[in-house]
Protein backbone atom coordinates (compact mmCIF):
# COMPACT_ATOMS: atom_id res chain seq x y z
CA UNK A 1 0.00 0.00 0.00
CA UNK A 2 2.68 2.44 0.98
CA UNK A 3 4.78 1.93 -2.09
CA UNK A 4 2.04 3.40 -4.22
CA UNK A 5 3.65 5.46 -6.93
CA UNK A 6 2.40 9.03 -6.88
CA UNK A 7 2.72 10.68 -10.22
CA UNK A 8 1.12 13.84 -8.87
CA UNK A 9 2.66 14.60 -5.54
CA UNK A 10 0.07 17.26 -4.84
CA UNK A 11 -2.68 14.69 -5.26
CA UNK A 12 -1.26 12.67 -2.40
CA UNK A 13 -3.25 13.13 0.83
CA UNK A 14 -0.06 12.65 2.84
CA UNK A 15 1.36 15.80 1.23
CA UNK A 16 -1.85 17.76 1.10
CA UNK A 17 -2.93 17.14 4.70
CA UNK A 18 -0.15 19.16 6.39
CA UNK A 19 -0.22 21.78 3.63
CA UNK A 20 -3.95 22.39 4.18
CA UNK A 21 -3.37 22.50 7.93
CA UNK A 22 -0.76 25.23 7.50
CA UNK A 23 -2.93 27.27 5.14
CA UNK A 24 -6.23 27.15 7.08
CA UNK A 25 -5.37 29.94 9.58
CA UNK A 26 -4.33 32.25 6.72
CA UNK A 27 -7.62 31.70 4.94
CA UNK A 28 -9.51 32.43 8.17
CA UNK A 29 -7.51 35.62 8.63
CA UNK A 30 -8.13 36.72 5.04
CA UNK A 31 -11.82 35.92 5.37
CA UNK A 32 -12.06 38.04 8.53
CA UNK A 33 -10.16 40.97 7.01
CA UNK A 34 -12.21 40.97 3.80
CA UNK A 35 -15.40 40.50 5.81
CA UNK A 36 -14.74 43.40 8.17
CA UNK A 37 -13.74 45.68 5.29
CA UNK A 38 -16.75 44.61 3.24
CA UNK A 39 -19.19 45.09 6.13
CA UNK A 40 -17.68 48.47 6.94
CA UNK A 41 -18.04 49.71 3.38
CA UNK A 42 -21.35 47.98 2.66
CA UNK A 43 -23.17 48.62 5.91
CA UNK A 44 -21.65 51.86 7.18
CA UNK A 45 -20.23 53.85 4.28
CA UNK A 46 -22.24 52.96 1.17
CA UNK A 47 -25.12 55.36 0.46
CA UNK A 48 -28.71 54.29 0.12
CA UNK A 49 -30.13 53.00 -3.15
CA UNK A 50 -32.45 55.45 -4.86
CA UNK A 51 -34.90 52.71 -5.85
CA UNK A 52 -34.73 50.17 -3.06
CA UNK A 53 -33.82 52.25 -0.02
CA UNK A 54 -31.80 50.45 2.62
CA UNK A 55 -33.30 47.10 1.63
CA UNK A 56 -30.73 46.80 -1.13
CA UNK A 57 -28.01 46.13 1.49
CA UNK A 58 -29.00 42.47 1.38
CA UNK A 59 -27.00 42.45 -1.86
CA UNK A 60 -23.77 42.35 0.17
CA UNK A 61 -24.49 38.77 1.19
CA UNK A 62 -27.00 37.68 -1.43
CA UNK A 63 -24.67 38.10 -4.40
CA UNK A 64 -21.55 36.59 -2.74
CA UNK A 65 -23.58 33.58 -1.52
CA UNK A 66 -25.09 33.10 -4.98
CA UNK A 67 -21.72 33.40 -6.73
CA UNK A 68 -20.13 30.94 -4.34
CA UNK A 69 -23.02 28.49 -4.65
CA UNK A 70 -22.36 28.33 -8.39
CA UNK A 71 -18.59 28.54 -8.17
CA UNK A 72 -18.26 25.77 -5.57
CA UNK A 73 -20.38 23.54 -7.76
CA UNK A 74 -18.08 24.19 -10.73
CA UNK A 75 -15.03 23.34 -8.60
CA UNK A 76 -16.72 20.12 -7.45
CA UNK A 77 -17.54 19.23 -11.07
CA UNK A 78 -13.91 19.95 -11.99
CA UNK A 79 -12.68 17.57 -9.28
CA UNK A 80 -15.27 15.02 -10.38
CA UNK A 81 -13.95 15.17 -13.95
CA UNK A 82 -10.34 14.80 -12.75
CA UNK A 83 -11.35 11.93 -10.50
CA UNK A 84 -13.23 10.07 -13.22
CA UNK A 85 -10.49 10.65 -15.80
CA UNK A 86 -7.36 9.96 -13.73
CA UNK A 87 -8.74 8.02 -10.77
CA UNK A 88 -6.95 10.29 -8.31
CA UNK A 89 -7.67 9.79 -4.63
CA UNK A 90 -7.76 13.42 -3.63
CA UNK A 91 -10.44 14.55 -6.10
CA UNK A 92 -13.34 12.69 -4.53
CA UNK A 93 -12.34 13.91 -1.09
CA UNK A 94 -12.22 17.50 -2.34
CA UNK A 95 -15.67 17.24 -3.90
CA UNK A 96 -17.13 15.77 -0.72
CA UNK A 97 -15.49 18.42 1.44
CA UNK A 98 -16.97 21.23 -0.64
CA UNK A 99 -20.52 19.89 -0.92
CA UNK A 100 -21.98 20.96 2.47
CA UNK A 101 -20.52 24.46 2.14
CA UNK A 102 -21.90 24.74 -1.39
CA UNK A 103 -25.30 23.62 -0.16
CA UNK A 104 -25.23 26.23 2.60
CA UNK A 105 -24.31 28.93 0.08
CA UNK A 106 -27.23 27.88 -2.13
CA UNK A 107 -29.50 27.95 0.92
CA UNK A 108 -28.25 31.41 1.90
CA UNK A 109 -28.77 32.63 -1.64
CA UNK A 110 -32.40 31.48 -1.50
CA UNK A 111 -32.94 32.69 2.07
CA UNK A 112 -31.55 36.18 1.51
CA UNK A 113 -33.32 36.27 -1.84
CA UNK A 114 -36.65 35.54 -0.18
CA UNK A 115 -36.03 38.25 2.42
CA UNK A 116 -35.17 40.64 -0.38
CA UNK A 117 -38.04 39.59 -2.61
CA UNK A 118 -40.71 40.12 0.03
CA UNK A 119 -40.29 43.90 0.41
CA UNK A 120 -39.29 44.55 -3.21
CA UNK A 121 -41.58 42.22 -5.20
CA UNK A 122 -44.21 41.60 -2.54
CA UNK A 123 -43.55 37.87 -2.42
CA UNK A 124 -41.09 35.51 -0.74
CA UNK A 125 -40.97 33.18 -3.69
CA UNK A 126 -41.95 32.91 -7.33
CA UNK A 127 -41.44 29.95 -9.63
CA UNK A 128 -39.38 31.88 -12.12
CA UNK A 129 -36.30 30.71 -13.98
CA UNK A 130 -33.61 32.23 -11.73
CA UNK A 131 -35.14 31.14 -8.43
CA UNK A 132 -36.16 27.70 -9.62
CA UNK A 133 -32.76 26.88 -11.12
CA UNK A 134 -31.05 28.00 -7.89
CA UNK A 135 -33.41 25.72 -5.94
CA UNK A 136 -32.44 22.87 -8.27
CA UNK A 137 -28.79 23.66 -7.45
CA UNK A 138 -29.56 23.22 -3.75
CA UNK A 139 -31.22 19.89 -4.53
CA UNK A 140 -28.19 18.83 -6.60
CA UNK A 141 -25.93 19.48 -3.59
CA UNK A 142 -28.27 17.56 -1.29
CA UNK A 143 -28.62 14.76 -3.85
CA UNK A 144 -24.84 14.49 -4.18
CA UNK A 145 -24.38 14.31 -0.42
CA UNK A 146 -27.15 11.73 -0.02
CA UNK A 147 -25.81 9.61 -2.87
CA UNK A 148 -22.19 9.55 -1.68
CA UNK A 149 -23.33 8.91 1.91
CA UNK A 150 -25.47 5.97 0.79
CA UNK A 151 -22.59 4.09 -0.89
CA UNK A 152 -20.23 2.44 1.58
CA UNK A 153 -17.24 2.02 -0.69
CA UNK A 154 -15.60 5.44 -0.88
CA UNK A 155 -14.18 5.06 -4.39
CA UNK A 156 -17.51 3.90 -5.81
CA UNK A 157 -19.29 6.71 -3.97
CA UNK A 158 -16.88 9.15 -5.62
CA UNK A 159 -17.60 7.74 -9.06
CA UNK A 160 -21.38 7.81 -8.68
CA UNK A 161 -21.30 11.26 -7.09
CA UNK A 162 -18.92 12.48 -9.78
CA UNK A 163 -21.32 11.43 -12.53
CA UNK A 164 -24.16 13.25 -10.79
CA UNK A 165 -22.01 16.37 -10.51
CA UNK A 166 -21.05 16.29 -14.19
CA UNK A 167 -24.64 15.81 -15.35
CA UNK A 168 -25.85 18.57 -13.02
CA UNK A 169 -23.27 21.08 -14.22
CA UNK A 170 -25.64 21.98 -17.07
CA UNK A 171 -27.70 23.79 -14.44
CA UNK A 172 -24.97 26.38 -13.79
CA UNK A 173 -25.19 28.26 -17.12
CA UNK A 174 -28.97 28.00 -16.81
CA UNK A 175 -28.83 29.84 -13.48
CA UNK A 176 -26.34 32.38 -14.75
CA UNK A 177 -28.09 33.24 -18.00
CA UNK A 178 -31.66 32.71 -16.76
CA UNK A 179 -32.20 36.44 -16.34
CA UNK A 180 -31.30 36.94 -20.00
CA UNK A 181 -33.02 33.92 -21.52
CA UNK A 182 -36.36 34.25 -19.81
CA UNK A 183 -38.64 36.97 -18.64
CA UNK A 184 -38.11 36.98 -14.94
CA UNK A 185 -38.87 39.01 -11.88
CA UNK A 186 -35.24 38.78 -10.87
CA UNK A 187 -33.13 41.75 -11.86
CA UNK A 188 -30.26 41.33 -14.32
CA UNK A 189 -26.70 41.06 -13.14
CA UNK A 190 -25.38 44.14 -11.39
CA UNK A 191 -21.80 43.50 -12.37
CA UNK A 192 -20.17 42.37 -15.57
CA UNK A 193 -16.70 42.62 -17.00
CA UNK A 194 -17.13 45.83 -18.95
CA UNK A 195 -19.46 47.97 -16.91
CA UNK A 196 -21.25 47.98 -13.64
CA UNK A 197 -24.62 49.46 -12.87
CA UNK A 198 -23.65 50.08 -9.24
CA UNK A 199 -22.14 52.96 -7.34
CA UNK A 200 -18.46 52.43 -6.70
CA UNK A 201 -18.68 52.01 -2.92
CA UNK A 202 -21.49 49.47 -3.33
CA UNK A 203 -19.44 47.53 -5.85
CA UNK A 204 -16.41 47.50 -3.56
CA UNK A 205 -18.49 46.36 -0.61
CA UNK A 206 -19.89 43.52 -2.67
CA UNK A 207 -16.53 42.40 -4.06
CA UNK A 208 -14.95 42.45 -0.60
CA UNK A 209 -17.80 40.38 0.79
CA UNK A 210 -17.42 37.96 -2.12
CA UNK A 211 -13.72 37.57 -1.23
CA UNK A 212 -14.71 37.01 2.41
CA UNK A 213 -17.14 34.24 1.42
CA UNK A 214 -14.57 32.76 -0.90
CA UNK A 215 -11.83 32.59 1.73
CA UNK A 216 -14.36 31.24 4.24
CA UNK A 217 -15.34 28.45 1.84
CA UNK A 218 -11.72 27.46 1.26
CA UNK A 219 -10.96 27.45 5.00
CA UNK A 220 -13.95 25.35 5.97
CA UNK A 221 -13.52 22.97 3.01
CA UNK A 222 -9.86 22.44 3.95
CA UNK A 223 -10.91 21.65 7.50
CA UNK A 224 -13.44 19.16 6.22
CA UNK A 225 -11.12 17.56 3.67
CA UNK A 226 -8.57 16.88 6.43
CA UNK A 227 -11.20 14.96 8.41
CA UNK A 228 -12.17 12.98 5.31
CA UNK A 229 -8.51 12.21 4.63
CA UNK A 230 -7.91 10.83 8.11
CA UNK A 231 -10.99 8.67 7.88
CA UNK A 232 -10.33 7.29 4.41
CA UNK A 233 -6.60 6.77 4.82
CA UNK A 234 -6.80 5.41 8.35
CA UNK A 235 -4.87 2.27 7.39
CA UNK A 236 -1.87 4.12 6.03
CA UNK A 237 1.33 4.86 7.88
CA UNK A 238 1.06 8.60 7.45
CA UNK A 239 -2.28 8.75 9.27
CA UNK A 240 -0.92 6.59 12.09
CA UNK A 241 2.12 8.83 12.37
CA UNK A 242 -0.09 11.91 12.24
CA UNK A 243 -2.38 10.67 15.01
CA UNK A 244 0.43 9.46 17.24
CA UNK A 245 2.39 12.63 16.67
CA UNK A 246 -0.54 14.46 18.20
CA UNK A 247 -0.34 17.32 15.71
CA UNK A 248 -3.35 19.53 15.36
CA UNK B 1 -17.67 58.95 5.96
CA UNK B 2 -20.23 57.00 7.97
CA UNK B 3 -23.58 57.15 6.26
CA UNK B 4 -25.80 56.76 9.34
CA UNK B 5 -26.83 59.53 11.71
CA UNK B 6 -27.55 57.31 14.69
CA UNK B 7 -27.34 53.72 15.79
CA UNK B 8 -31.13 53.37 15.81
CA UNK B 9 -31.20 54.55 12.19
CA UNK B 10 -28.70 51.83 11.45
CA UNK B 11 -30.84 49.18 13.15
CA UNK B 12 -34.01 50.44 11.53
CA UNK B 13 -32.51 50.21 8.00
CA UNK B 14 -35.07 52.62 6.61
CA UNK B 15 -37.90 50.26 7.50
CA UNK B 16 -36.18 47.20 6.05
CA UNK B 17 -34.59 46.15 9.33
CA UNK B 18 -36.39 42.82 9.58
CA UNK B 19 -35.32 41.80 6.06
CA UNK B 20 -31.77 43.09 6.22
CA UNK B 21 -30.99 41.74 9.69
CA UNK B 22 -32.87 38.54 8.98
CA UNK B 23 -30.50 37.99 6.06
CA UNK B 24 -27.32 38.99 7.88
CA UNK B 25 -28.29 37.17 11.07
CA UNK B 26 -28.91 33.79 9.45
CA UNK B 27 -25.76 34.15 7.33
CA UNK B 28 -23.65 34.97 10.40
CA UNK B 29 -25.18 32.08 12.32
CA UNK B 30 -24.41 29.60 9.55
CA UNK B 31 -20.86 30.91 9.10
CA UNK B 32 -20.25 30.55 12.84
CA UNK B 33 -21.88 27.16 13.32
CA UNK B 34 -20.50 25.38 10.24
CA UNK B 35 -16.81 25.68 11.23
CA UNK B 36 -17.65 24.66 14.81
CA UNK B 37 -19.41 21.51 13.59
CA UNK B 38 -16.54 20.69 11.22
CA UNK B 39 -13.94 21.19 13.97
CA UNK B 40 -15.90 18.94 16.32
CA UNK B 41 -16.18 16.25 13.66
CA UNK B 42 -12.43 16.43 13.12
CA UNK B 43 -11.84 16.02 16.84
CA UNK B 44 -14.27 13.10 17.12
CA UNK B 45 -12.69 11.32 14.14
CA UNK B 46 -9.19 11.76 15.61
CA UNK B 47 -10.29 10.32 18.94
CA UNK B 48 -12.04 7.37 17.33
CA UNK B 49 -9.15 6.55 14.97
CA UNK B 50 -6.59 6.81 17.78
CA UNK B 51 -8.63 4.36 19.82
CA UNK B 52 -8.88 1.99 16.85
CA UNK B 53 -5.15 2.12 16.19
CA UNK B 54 -4.40 1.43 19.84
CA UNK B 55 -6.86 -1.51 19.87
CA UNK B 56 -5.31 -2.94 16.71
CA UNK B 57 -1.73 -2.69 17.96
CA UNK B 58 -2.77 -4.40 21.19
CA UNK B 59 -4.33 -7.18 19.12
CA UNK B 60 -1.14 -7.88 17.19
CA UNK B 61 1.27 -7.81 20.10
Amino acid sequence: MNDRFNLYKFASPATFYPLAGTLIPYFWALSAIFGLAGLYIGMLVAPTDFQQGEGYRIIFIHVPASWLSMFIYLIMAFWAAIGLAFNTRLSGMMAQALAPTGALMAFLSLWTGALWGKPMWGTWWVWDARLTSELILLFLYIGYMALTAAIDDARRADKAGGLLLLVGVVNIPIIYFSVKWWNTLHQGSSVNLTKSSMAETMLWGMLLMAMCFWMYSIAVAFMRVRTIMLERERNTDWVKAELEGGGK
Amino acid sequence: MIYWNSFSDFLHMGGYGLYVWGSFGVTALIMLVEPIIVARQQKAVRVRLKRQIRAESRGTE
